[in-house]
């Protein structure tokens, strides 16, 4: 009885390694190819007091990627649906951090703080517009989030009155480069305080359940006092934030706000994570550590492509290929298959040393 | 007519955990009409799925027609000709009949339409099918489309035949007509084999009966050789003493106390018009009717499961407004839905999120349970109401229907609800399951919790309610209470009442 209750709790935690087998092992395929290219790829040099190196870059470049996939993750869980506008709200709430910033006079850290609020709540307004749409009038949140796909950089480019303001001040360049004294980028730190909240979030309210009992049966959830339009409208809200987040960390990286291009189709990556992370794309269940790994494997993907030294003008064809590859080998039908052969092979000559080690995790007991 | 044309002899199939078939035999006549019958988890799908190539059998041999066969997929056993017909209906509504009966067959490259129509027409009408080869299949009804479906695997050079739950959608009219269809080709000699839950079709239409019960064969009968009675036995496993022993309670006399819950002139957006309802505590009623007379439309606007359009609610004789099924809920009412994987199951969540939802839900956004007093709430009442399952985080979809059901009905349990709703919570489980919640409904009741039983089969009502309310094209027309409330008193009342 105890043995069968142990053989149940392995199954189980192995049932959520196979989840992050994909993104994990794809991220381990990267990284053997960069140290074939290079045995150097771990390598990191200080300068002025600060790490930099393939490891730190990658964490760098994919901070805004993470932050959104994050918000992706819980959109397509709820609503069953993408927020293909996510690239255009960012620019629209960091052009109101950058028009906040540029009259505020004399640039404080309480001038930068403010103008983060500020443009959190311009994300919460857009979220409202996006889950009003989604949840009361039924739109398809791709067909909702379409119109500020197509109007958002209009609109950011209206606030900023001019092509790319340029953010020059030195609070700005700290938060998109290096405090001084800290040894670790800003954005990093950022990214991880985000997630540690959004973890923080998950552990401390019914989020997750709710959320996917929404996206998996709406009517069951209802009958159980839960308000899948309320849900709904949550996650567009939680996604309004991230957006907020991936904005301001962006513009203060480049220094300007280029409303033409700021974060330009990360929408793509964003739902690419969710999906390399295992998620499905029809909602319910769902893993944020899962599309942060797969947000991570796209920004290591890009870079591994320059490391490669392939020619810009080809790196897409070269990401699609490869993607094409990762999804067919996450796919079902594979996996399928993949589960009937490691069974053969279990019940077949390796089962005896499976049960020869079993009994070994009791005495452990 | 004693020739095999299946023989399968020490069939067994393990999963991690369970042993789902231990040594089965079965075997198969031509135009034979063959019933396989047991409980939820008695191993019945495991061993079609063996048939139909779905798994593979871990040890024993399959022949067919007097050859060892192994198969290795479902399409090598459809090739052999066994053909199954599952309980929901895989076919293409919004397609022609003829073309749902030919259509991917590979019979042609390009369709040619009048010689399909002929020939679907020609077979249409040997087996007596009521339906036009042109006409649409969404516009034919339930059973109608069963036997379309029927039709086009038995059009498969079909010899045997597998029927999984065929009728637990249809009346009873259309189960005559299924009936008569499978009668047409047991002559042409199909052996058919019958999975079902209703004891009374088994002896309408079998041969043979072969009972499994947790993945052992327990015999195989001839249909007229064994009494009814013997056979439920014989799949519970136990004396027919324990059904026996369901008595009602004693209706409770209407001015003993205020009200559990109390209902005037309640009605909602589902149609149905404005009804009375009152239940005590410890009390146990059912509306009983038709299909259509608005029993479970009424059990939804005391839930406000549907929105709620007027009347007013008192709970314990204090006027309480139920908007909402949180509402309903924080006031102390469950409501187990009619239609258990639309609006019951979570099919994903595991069985520990499908038990504990309605308390989380009722705590609170803001106040998980924390993990350990989920497992122990959830280990709790998979003992309690003993919930086959091989972990609490099995998603619930991998569990058989009855087993679904109890986990449901351990989610509003653990709400400690005053008053709670049963709709339907025995259809499509298994005989042994059934009397397990009917005894369980009493024993509620026994703790003073009030409860109201809805089912289409009345003598599991007649068996449970002490009042019996009927109801007729969404009106209320009349109550029945005591204990010698018969079946046809509650015909008599339906049909009766719309005068």
């Amino acid at each position: 009885m105890q043995r069968s209750e142990i053989h149940l709790g392995l199954k189980a935690h192995l049932y959520h390694l196979s989840n992050l087998f994909l993104p994990l092992s794809v991220l381990v395929l990267l990284i053997v190819i960069n140290l074939i290219k290079g045995a150097d790829y771990f390598s990191f040099t200080m300068v002025k007091g600060a790490f930099y190196g393939n490891i730190p870059n990658i964490l760098f470049g994919a901070s805004e990627l993470v932050i959104l996939s994050i918000g992706m993750t819980l959109v397509t869980a709820a609503s069953r649906g993408q927020d293909i506008g996510i690239g255009e709200a960012a620019t629209i709430s960091s052009a109101v951090f950058v028009w906040f910033v540029l009259n505020a006079g004399e640039v404080t850290l309480l001038t930068i703080v403010a103008a983060f609020l500020l443009s959190c709540v311009v994300g919460l307004v857009i979220g409202v517009f996006n889950g009003t749409l989604v949840s009361i009038f039924r739109v398809q949140p791709m067909v909702a989030t379409l119109i500020l796909f197509m109007g958002g950089r209009s609109i950011a480019f209206m606030i900023d009155g001019k092509l790319s303001p340029i953010l020059a001040n030195d609070i700005s360049n700290q938060i998109g480069t290096v405090i001084p004294g800290v040894p670790i980028q800003t954005p990093i730190i950022l990214t991880v305080v985000f997630i540690a909240i959004v973890a923080v979030v998950l552990k401390t309210t019914n989020l997750r359940l709710y959320v996917e009992s929404v996206g998996i049966n709406p009517n069951a959830a209802r009958l159980m006092g839960i308000n899948p339009k309320k849900i709904i409208f949550l996650t567009f809200l939680i996604m309004g934030i991230c957006t907020a987040v991936a904005g301001f960390i962006a513009v203060n990286k480049a220094g300007r706000h280029d409303s033409v291009n700021l974060l330009k189709f990360i929408m793509m990556d964003a739902i690419l994570a969710v999906a390399i992370g295992g998620n499905s794309l029809r909602g319910g269940k769902f893993s944020i550590t899962g599309s942060i790994i797969g947000a991570y494997t796209i920004e290591i993907l890009n870079r591994t492509m320059l490391r490669l030294e392939i020619e810009t003008e080809t790196i897409k064809a070269f990401k699609a290929v490869f993607i094409i590859i990762l999804m067919v080998v996450g796919s079902p039908v594979v996996r399928v298959f993949a589960g009937k052969v490691i069974n053969r092979v279990r019940t077949g000559r390796f089962r005896s040393v499976l049960k020869r080690s079993a009994p070994k995790s009791v005495k452990e007991e | 007519m004693s020739e095999n044309i299946l023989k399968m002899e020490g069939i067994s199939k393990s999963f991690p955990g369970v042993k789902a078939l231990d040594n089965v035999d079965f075997a198969l006549q031509k135009g034979d009409i063959h019933a396989l019958v047991g409980e939820n988890g008695a191993g019945k799908s495991t061993l079609i799925k063996v048939i139909t190539g779905v798994y593979e059998e871990d040890a024993g041999r399959i022949a067919l027609n007097g050859r060892p066969i192994h198969f290795k997929s479902p399409k090598e056993a459809q090739n052999m000709g066994i053909s199954t017909v599952y309980q929901e209906i895989a076919l293409c509504p919004n397609l022609t009949v003829a073309e749902n009966m030919f259509i991917g067959r590979g019979q042609y490259t390009f369709v040619q339409w009048k010689q399909m129509n002929e020939k679907a027409a020609q077979m249409l009408d040997s087996l007596g099918i009521p339906a036009r080869p042109t006409q649409e299949l969404s516009s034919c009804s339930l059973a109608v489309q069963q036997m379309i479906a029927i039709a086009r695997a038995v059009d498969m050079d079909c010899k045997i035949l597998i029927l999984d739950e065929p009728t637990s959608s249809l009346d009873e009219d259309e189960v005559k007509k299924l009936f008569d269809l499978m009668r047409e080709l047991k002559s042409r000699g199909v052996g058919i084999i019958f999975i079902t839950h209703f004891i009374d079709q088994v002896y309408e239409i079998s041969d043979k009966i072969t009972v499994l019960r947790n993945g052992a064969l327990i015999g195989e009968y001839q249909a007229s050789a064994l009494p009814q009675i013997e056979l439920i036995s014989k799949m519970m496993g136990k004396a027919l003493s324990d059904v026996s022993k369901i008595k009602k309670h004693e209706p409770l006399k209407s001015d003993s106390s205020v009200p559990v819950y109390e209902a005037t002139a309640l009605s909602s957006a589902a149609g149905v018009r404005p009804f009375d309802f009152i239940i005590q505590k410890g009390e146990v009623n059912g509306f009983v009717g038709l299909i259509g007379s608005g029993r479970s439309e009424s059990a939804r606007a005391i839930f406000a499961a549907d929105k709620v359009t007027g009347g007013e609610v008192k709970m314990k004789g204090k006027k309480v407004k139920i908007k909402s099924p949180l509402n309903a809920m924080k006031q102390g009412i469950g409501y187990l839905p009619e239609d258990r994987k639309g609006d019951g199951i979570i099919a994903e969540l595991s069985v520990r999120d499908n038990i504990i939802l309605a308390l989380q839900v009722m705590k609170g956004f803001f106040r998980p349970l924390s993990r350990k007093q989920a497992e122990e709430f959830s280990n709790q009442y998979i003992q309690k109401l003993s919930i086959k399952t091989p972990s609490i985080n099995t998603p619930i979809a991998s569990l058989s229907g009855g087993n679904q059901q109890k986990v449901i009905l351990a989610r509003w349990l653990l709400t400690h609800p005053m008053y709670l709703i049963l709709d339907e919570p025995t259809r499509g489980i298994d005989v042994g399951t059934k009397v397990e919640i009917q005894k369980l409904v009493l024993e509620l009741a026994e703790e003073g919790m009030s409860l109201t039983f809805i089912s289409s089969e009345i003598d599991e009502m007649l068996r449970t309610c002490s009042r019996i309310i009927v109801m007729k094209d969404r009106e209320i027309v009349g109550e029945l209470s005591g204990m010698d409330v018969t079946e046809h008193d509650v015909m008599h009342m339906i049909a009766r009442g719309g005068e």
